[in-house]
This record gives structure tokens, sequence and C-alpha cells, in this order.
């Protein structure tokens, strides 16, 4: 792998004082999709949570290209491309699609009609509803809308959290699809997800988080055929 | 039932005085829109700020309309410092400890006052202060129909800065989902700070409509925010549109109620309305349902 553009190392995070991350290190390169698998309660979350600044770690390190980013705000972190497109999609649902859009793009406004036009191209039913208010989509549409305010911050990485969950295998399908185009342009995905087969299609790397640490972690296809991923996963 | 003669100067007047409620609640309701606090401190707010339209007048010489001009913006500054530096810091991020903190600053902003200025109650007089406009069918006096004036203007301004505004829109993202707004980028102490400059500012403005035909000492805010908060009630905790049309019903409420119950009980009524709201639609009129 060429040089990081995300690097993780010995993290260690929690509230109050439940250590929930037990030392973590991870690594995403330019252009990857690496997915982070796990069941409820692995610590998949705080992970994002502590990479974008939601949650400070308690011990170790995060750099993003050549900057320690542990200790920043989630301002900060935005600011320097790297964009987590949150568990439960948390889009504005009492304001417009075209809004939220907009917000989306709060940190780089200078640049936000090109930005939106991308998205748009990306997704017409968005064009389509611009001047609907986001809570009135559908759960799917809330999720290409979250991916859609993503995008508006120009991400240089985009972290999406468990975005399959509550949509139907229809949509599903779909939208891994869709991550599949994000990264043909170039982006790299860190893809935290519940559903295990589905992103290790799409991941070049993955790694299962168990109790807050990893106990797998390799190519896809090395963990696709490795027995302790049923073990890891389901826990038995 | 009484003749329109006395009816609808009644009801006029009560909506006059009812905007000025509306404004001071417009402060309060945003606060708790976007912080999803009570601000204690909002009585003791207003009362310094009409300290500042009295000694404007009274040392500058200037009119308490221009003294607004001057007034809002310095009481946007000081809302906005109260909550970047510290309320916020002081809350550490609990709601609760908000709520404490801003009940303490009340008692140091209002025991500051009367150390300073001394419980004396204080009026300013003004040539137009009784000057009255003659609609035929009652008079309503000028200062309060400036007020009414103003508090439409402003709220209109207001409602401008909040829809179109890329500030405005932060807020209302703030507002409903905070996460999802700090991971847009936008700075949630910094949208914090904001609305409480805004709903400090609001404050200025009330105080300078109210001036030139109220009198001041430590305690006049308590009285405005306590019906205030019945409007932010009525209206629905957070909305805006609540705050303005609960504040002009109950100023009609108040004004009714004096008519037939007499002056001194005219709050009465202010009350008997909070307490059937809070046990029939306790959302408020326009307040989301939870």
């Amino acid at each position: 792998m060429a040089e990081p553009l995300l690097s993780i190392s010995g993290l260690h995070a929690g509230y109050g004082g439940t250590e929930v991350l037990r030392g973590v290190d991870l690594a995403v390169g330019p252009g990857e999709i690496v997915a982070v698998l796990g069941s409820n309660g692995a610590g998949k979350s705080t992970l994002n949570r502590a990479i974008s600044g939601l949650v400070r770690p308690w011990r170790g390190s995060i750099r993003f290209g050549a900057a320690a980013i542990e200790r920043e705000s989630p301002v900060a972190i935005v600011m320097r491309g790297l964009i987590h497109v949150p568990e439960g999609r948390r889009i504005f649902p009492n304001m417009t699609v075209r809004e939220n859009l907009d917000l989306g793009g709060y940190r780089a406004r200078t640049r936000r009609d090109d930005n939106r036009t991308r998205v748009f191209a990306l997704f017409p039913k968005l064009a389509e509803r611009q001047g609907q208010n986001a809570g009135t989509l559908s759960g799917g549409e809330q999720q290409m809308l979250a991916i859609g305010r993503g995008l508006m911050a120009e991400p240089k990485l985009l972290i999406l959290d468990e975005p399959s969950l509550g949509l139907s295998p229809l949509l599903v399908e779909e939208l891994f699809a869709l991550i599949r185009s994000i990264n043909a342009a170039g982006m790299a995905i860190l893809l935290v997800e519940q559903n295990v087969v589905q992103s290790l299609e799409v991941a070049q790397r993955a790694y299962v988080l168990e109790n807050g640490v990893f106990v797998l972690e390799g190519s896809a296809a090395d963990i696709r055929n490795d027995p302790n991923l049923k073990r890891a996963y389901l826990g038995l | 039932m009484l003749s329109p003669i006395i009816l609808v100067p009644a009801i006029l007047n009560g909506l006059l005085t009812g905007a000025v409620y509306a404004l001071v609640a417009l402060g309060l309701t945003l606060i708790y829109g976007v912080l999803h606090i009570i601000n204690f401190a909002h009585g003791a707010l207003l009362t310094a700020a009409m300290f500042g339209a009295f000694f404007a007048h009274r040392l500058l010489g200037l009119d308490p309309y221009v003294a607004a001009l001057l007034l809002t913006p310095a009481f946007f500054v000081l809302g906005y410092a109260l909550q970047r530096f510290i309320i916020g810091p002081a809350s550490g991020g609990e709601d609760r400890n908000i709520l404490l903190v801003t009940l303490g600053l009340a008692v140091v902003i209002e025991n500051a006052l009367l150390y300073a200025f001394r419980a004396d109650t204080r009026t300013i007089n003004l040539p137009y202060a009784f000057d009255v406009v003659d609609l035929g069918i009652a008079f309503l006096a000028v200062p309060r129909v400036i007020a009414f004036g103003a508090v439409i203007v402003v709220a209109l301004v207001l409602w401008l800065i909040m829809q179109w505004t890329d500030t405005g829109k932060a807020i209302r993202a703030v507002a409903k989902e905070k996460v999802g707004a700090e991971l847009c980028g936008i700075d949630v102490a910094h949208v914090y700070a904001v609305t409480f400059g805004l709903g400090t500012a609001c404050l200025a403005i009330a105080a300078c409509l109210l001036i030139p035909t109220y009198y001041v000492n430590p305690h006049a805010g308590n009285a405005f925010v306590l019906i205030a908060f019945t409007i932010v009630v009525l209206g629905g905790m957070g909305s805006v549109t609540g705050a303005l049309i609960g504040g002009l019903f109950i100023g009609v409420v108040e004004s009714l109620s004096g008519l037939y119950l007499g002056e001194s009980l005219g709050q009465i009524g202010i009350f008997l309305i909070f307490i059937l709201v809070l046990l029939f639609r306790p959302s408020g009129l326009f307040g989301a349902r939870t």
C-alpha cells in the first residue's frame, strides 16, 4: 500500500469509565475501500466518532495525511476533507433536500453550486425532490441524501457508517453499486457495516471488530474465507 | 356584554402590548429552540437593557429609538460572549447545568444592578410619550404603535435571517440535528452563541420600545419574562410563529380580563390560559408533539 491516507494506531476510547475501543490499528490508503465489520456493540460507532472528533480518544494516534487529528475539533476535521456520514443518517428533517445539501457544503461554500450539480447527477432522485422537506423522504432517499450531503463537503476520505441499515434488499444492492461508483472516481471509503457479504464484495481490505479490538484483518478475499469470521461476527 | 366602543380599543391596545411581549418571548423561544434550555437570565438581561436605554437618554441625551441602534448590536455581542465564554464552558455540555448557570447569572446581574442603581424606580420624559393616534374608534398611544411596527419589522428580519442566510440555516440545522450539523463542519459552540446573541438582541430592542412608556428598576424585566414564558408555552416551545401569535393573543387576553375583572386582575386571565394550556395542550399551539 502507498502512504496511507488515514492511519490509526493504538487507539483507546470510551464513555465515562467504560472503555469501548481497546487498542485498534487501522489504515486506509488513497483510493481504497476498507470495510470495518462487526456486530452491534463491537465498537464500530465509537471508532467512527473518535475519527471524526465527536469523541475524544483516551490514548493512541489518528493521522490523516500528514496531520495528527486525534485532538482536533469536528469542524477542523471536516475542513481537512475527512467526512463522516453518520449512522441513522442524521439529515435535517425540517429543511429541504437542497438546504440539506448546501449545509453539507458549509465549509466549501465557494464551489457549492458545482458540487451540488455533481451530487444531483449522481442522485437524480434528489434533484427531483430538491424542494421537498427531507423528513418526508423514504428511508432509501434519506440515505442517498446523507451520502450526497457528505459529498458536498469535498471529501478526501468518506466514512460510511452503517449505510445499509434499514434498507430493503433491492436498495442495498443499489447502495453498494453506488459506493463502487463513488470509489471508482478515486475517493477513499471507510465502510463500517454489519452487512458482511456485500461489504466484502466491494472492499479491497477488511477488519473485523469484536469487543473493541480487531480480531481479523486482511484482504477481503482472505477474510471471506477465514473460518474465524463466523465466530467473530456471530460472537460464537 | 360591553359595547364595541370600549371593546375595540381594549383589543387594539392589547395587541400593541402583546407585540412587545411577543418580542421578549421570541428571544426566549429562539434560545430554547436551539439550545434546548430555559434561559433564566432573560429577565435580568431585559432589565439591564432597560437601564441601558434609560442611561443612554439620561447621560447621552439619546432618544430610545436611536439608542436601539447602539444597544441592539451591543447586546448581541454581550449575549454571544455570555454563552461562548461563561454559560457554555461553565455547563460542560450538560443541559441541567446550563439551566443553573443562567439562574446564577440572573442573580448576579440583578444584584449588580441593585448595587449600582439602588431599588429606585426611574422613568424618562419624552415629548411624544403622551401623543396619540386617533383611529376614530380608538386612541392609541404613539410609542406603543411604534413598538408594534418595530416588532413586526424585527420578526420579519429574524425570519429572513433564519430562512435565507447560511448562519440562519446553520442555526436551524443545529436546533434539529446537532450531530448531523457538527459532521457538516458547523461550529456548534459558535451557533449556540450566535443564537443566544440574537435572543439577547431582541431584549435590547424590547427595552428601547418599552422605556418611553414604562419604568425601570432592578426587577422591571421579570414581569415581562413571566408573561413571555407563558407565551412560549402557549405558542409551543421553540416555535417562532407561536411566540408571535401567542404574544399578541396574550396581550389581548390581559387587556380584556383587565376590562372585565378590573385593571389589577388583568394578569389572572394570562395565568388561567397558562394552566389550561398545560392541562389540555402541553405541546402548545404550534409546538411539535413529542
